[in-house]
């Protein structure tokens, strides 16, 4: 009877044993992870920040669910790796070995390094823990500083709001999200939240978080404001958790390096999720994205090649839909370029693929939608935004996805024209050569 | 792709009668908001995990789960048993 030992207990985790007990009902499958919480929606925690959702809601899976799929699970924390052995010690010292191991471990929040980032309320939001702690600050700090770009950053500054504390959100540069968003878009979301009340400080850092008494008290920016505040919210970006992966040698770059069968560098050990850095064996650029769905889609492929299938792991295109200030908002494909002087590694919720700006037209509307902008290619279109009115959402995602030519309408994408209901048509009439039916 | 027949949604009335919920996996993260929100409590969650729509007899079609929805999941879909009937 083979065994296999998932560790990490995220969506790549969950999506891996599924797939595995559904192949072979006989394996040994164990589960090993160090989040005490378990198994839960990750993106929702901006959710229950906000109040709209409780904390039990957030559990995906029911006890009859977990027996079903008939594991054994070790809430432990994974001290080391022997590839040779085909052994992980647990703790201190105890000894698990595998024929087959995923690593799923997924990734953490980057810290700021500045004096006094260490203490207790300058906070992240990582995980379930990590929301409790912010929940309870929320209910005795009155103001609180807001650090970073991205997704994570908007989940703090909104959820802070909701709950009553005035919010101050320092960006360094001169808009929000600079190297996802255009000019119009980054405008349209600091809008928003200047209505909500959301005091934006733009090119300001923190020089130094000050403390009394253990506790914040204020910030000192590099221009040398001091701005009182009882707690500071750090969302710049995550790091994959690979320390395990290093330490056994296997090839790492920003994460564990896997080929397009997530294959790791040692011929019994996969890797998926947030963790896994995809090297594309045609063009040899890798990349990684912090998306919940390609992490879920990654934790099936491994399971199929761990269990001796042969699958290639077929990218989706990148797709995350957010609700930035209050304004849904779809991001598809390559829209973006450049650096985002907020964040210091990647954004979680986010793919590095978004910033592979193709050659491209990029074209905007304001007028048959709140807002989109379409970046087309020379018969396809490479990428979209579609912000307020998600109509065309679906639509762009399938065409994108697709890869669908879209040569008959591309004299029509004008400026000025009415190009959501062009769009609509055209994937509503399925015209274009290669539409899939 | 699916039944691109028209791009007219579906109406209330037409869903009320004939319609049930339908989600796109490819767009949900699991958050929960759409079982938390179901008035008899279907966990349309679990629908979209699976990938399945929501057939249950006892959807109200109330369309809570459609209108709370962060990420724009759900979506109303005419029943096509009904559709051919109505011919």
């Amino acid at each position: 009877m083979r065994r296999y030992v998932i560790v990490g207990l995220g969506v790549a985790g969950v999506a891996a044993i599924s797939e595995l007990r559904a192949r072979d009902k006989s394996a040994e499958i164990i589960m090993v992870g160090d989040e005490k919480h378990g198994f839960y929606s990750r993106p929702g925690l901006a959710y229950h920040l906000t109040g709209e959702l409780p904390e039990k809601q957030l559990m995906i899976f029911s006890k009859k669910d977990w027996q079903s799929l008939n594991i054994r699970f070790a809430n432990a924390h994974v001290t080391s790796l022997d590839p040779h052995r085909h052994q992980l010690v647990l703790g201190a010292e105890d000894r698990l070995t595998y024929d087959r191991l995923l690593l799923s471990t997924g990734s953490t929040a980057a810290p700021i390094n500045v004096l006094g980032s260490n203490l207790p309320q300058v906070v992240k939001l990582d995980n379930l823990e990590d929301t409790r702690r912010i929940l309870a600050l929320t209910r005795r700090v009155k103001t609180a500083v807001v650090v970073g770009g991205g997704i994570l950053s908007l989940e703090l500054v909104e959820g802070l709001h909701s709950n009553g504390v005035s919010v101050h959100y320092f960006l360094r540069g001169g808009r929000y999200w600079p190297n996802i968003l255009d000019e119009i878009e980054s405008h349209m979301v600091e809008h928003n939240l200047e209505k909500m009340g959301i005091h934006l400080h733009f090119h300001t850092e923190i020089a130094e978080i000050m403390g009394q008494r253990g506790s914040v008290n204020a910030v000192r920016t590099t221009t040398g404001e001091i701005l009182p505040c009882g707690m500071v919210c750090v969302g710049v970006g995550v790091r994959s958790r690979m320390e395990l992966a290093k330490e056994a040698s296997l090839a790492v770059d920003k994460g564990i390096l896997v080929n397009d069968h997530l294959l790791t560098s040692n011929a019994d050990i996969f890797a998926a999720g947030d963790v896994a850095q995809v090297v594309d064996p045609v063009s040899g650029k890798s990349y990684i994205d912090t998306l919940w769905i390609p992490a879920r889609e990654k934790g099936v492929t491994a399971a199929i090649n761990m269990d001796g299938g042969n699958q290639k792991y077929n990218r989706t295109i990148a797709t995350n839909v957010l609700r930035l200030a209050g304004i849904m908002t779809t991001i598809i494909g390559a829209v973006g370029s450049g650096v985002d002087e907020d964040l210091v590694s990647v954004a979680r919720g986010s793919s590095e693929t978004w910033l592979q700006l193709p050659n491209s037209i990029a074209l905007e509307s304001n007028l048959d939608v709140n807002h989109m902008r379409l970046m087309i290619g020379e018969r396809t279109l490479l990428g979209a935004i579609v912000m307020g009115d998600q109509k065309l959402s679906i639509p762009l995602q399938e065409l994108i996805a697709g890869e669908t030519d879209i040569s008959s309408i591309r004299d029509q994408l004008q400026p000025g024209a009415a190009l959501g209901q062009i769009l609509m048509d055209f994937w509503a009439n399925g015209k274009g050569q290669g539409i899939k039916q | 792709m699916g039944n691109r027949s028209s791009t007219r949604p579906p109406s209330r009335s037409e869903i009320m009668a004939v319609g049930h919920v339908v989600p796109e996996p490819s767009r949900c993260v699991q958050c929960g908001i759409c079982s938390f929100n179901c008035p008899i409590s279907i966990d349309v969650r679990r629908h979209a995990w699976l990938g399945q729509h929501v057939e249950a007899s006892e959807c109200l079609t109330c369309g809570e789960c459609v209108r709370r929805c962060p990420r724009g999941v759900l979506r109303f879909e005419l029943t096509e048993l009904f559709m051919e009937q109505g011919k």
